[in-house]
């Protein structure tokens, strides 16, 4: 198996966005695949299924909302993420960061504050909720087991 | 007030003083300045810290508080933090110091200064922490800027919270080490150092418990590396 450096991630040639170095964004990016910043930007950012990595280069002041966060460059803004945040040496953050998972290497700046959510678990298919415990107008969503994924 | 001879002596034997005045507000964790230190290849030590443990004893048997860790980010402090289901914010106060003020302890006595210093370190609501660990930093703080920010943290605590800070117990301004802390466990931390600086002023018992006079109790433990770590209640 060939070796892929892990501290520099590049972006993947399946399935990546990309904001070079050169580029600058101001408004609201929305993405269904990864996305990769190396450039300037500023508003938000959102790839909920996705994972959205910040460059060396990359200077975003915006709030990033994604599956995973990976952080090499410098974010001024909220982050929240489904899965992981990945602050990684030499990377700054100055935003509050709601994730299930925050790793942190040695010489990353973070300033700003962590909360833990924990993904809330799937609804087996056979639990039903007693009636008389659900509220009015749940009742016949917890009795068919809808899911919404 | 004791004679300074038997304030020794009964700091020696116990390794914490409550303060005249302050009266023991609580019951003291068990007596004796731990022996145990180790210090690693690296030339960071790791040791025990019996404010570290009475800061968390304080805090026990409940989730979800909000702490403020001024060490800088690291992940050791984030993870037992975190585990121990509270919500953490972090920064790196001395190095904000020196962002704010550059290393002339003089430029810490520029009104406009500490102003911005406190907005950009200490902009939150009132009473928002539950635990604040200012770790050394408020030793390198000049008095200007030391009675500022601990107004600001009266401000931003909530009642009944705690800090815990160290100070340099030496009897002159002087270099001491900076550190960088880890928490290894509830009781236990592990330093590295991270240069030398000289201490803002002279902190003896007597100024800490004039510092904090807002607060309603200062409980004092001395290490065996000179050092005066306090669990100060909001």
């Amino acid at each position: 198996m060939s070796s892929v450096p892990h501290r520099m991630p590049e972006p993947e040639s399946r399935s990546t966005a990309t904001i070079g170095k050169a580029v600058r964004v101001v408004g609201q990016i929305f993405t269904k695949e990864d996305l990769y910043v190396d450039g300037d930007v500023e508003g938000t950012i959102e790839s909920h299924e996705n994972k959205v990595t910040i460059g060396p280069n990359g200077r975003v002041q915006a709030s990033i909302r994604a599956r995973d966060v990976i952080i090499l460059g410098q974010v001024q803004g909220n982050v929240e993420t489904s899965d992981k945040v990945d602050i990684r040496k030499d990377a700054k953050l100055v935003g509050d960061i709601t994730t299930s998972r925050i790793s942190i290497e040695d010489g990353a700046l973070f300033k700003g504050s962590i909360d833990i959510k924990k993904p809330e678990p799937k609804p087996a298919a056979s639990a039903v909720a007693p009636p008389a415990q659900a509220r009015s107008g749940e009742a016949a969503a917890v009795a068919t087991g809808a899911a919404r994924n | 007030m004791l004679p300074d001879k038997l304030r020794s002596i009964f700091r020696r034997e116990n390794g914490a003083v409550s303060p005249v005045g302050a009266g023991p507000r609580y019951a003291s964790p068990p007596a004796g300045v731990s022996a145990r230190k180790i210090l690693k290849k690296d030339g960071s030590t790791i040791r025990q810290s019996r404010g570290l443990e009475q800061f968390f004893f304080d805090i026990r048997d409940v989730v979800g508080l909000s702490v403020l860790d001024l060490a800088g980010a690291n992940q050791d402090n984030i993870d037992f933090l975190i585990d121990l289901g509270h919500k953490v914010y972090t920064q790196d106060l001395v190095r904000s110091i020196d962002e704010a003020f550059g290393r002339d302890l003089a430029e810490q006595a520029n009104a406009s200064r500490i102003e911005y210093f406190l907005k950009q370190n200490f902009d939150y609501p009132k009473d928002t922490f539950d635990g604040v660990m200012l770790w050394d930093s408020l030793q390198f703080m000049s008095p200007a800027l030391l009675s500022a920010t601990v107004d600001r943290l009266y401000d931003v605590m909530r009642p009944k919270s705690y800090l815990l800070a160290f100070f340099s117990a030496s009897e002159r301004v002087v270099e001491v080490p900076s550190y960088a802390f880890r928490i290894v466990d509830n009781k236990t931390i592990h330093l590295t150092e991270r240069g030398t600086r000289p201490t803002g002023q002279v902190f003896n018992n007597r100024n800490l418990e004039k510092l904090f006079s807002k607060f309603s109790s200062v409980k004092f433990f001395l290490t065996r590396e000179n050092l005066r770590e306090i669990i100060v209640r909001r």
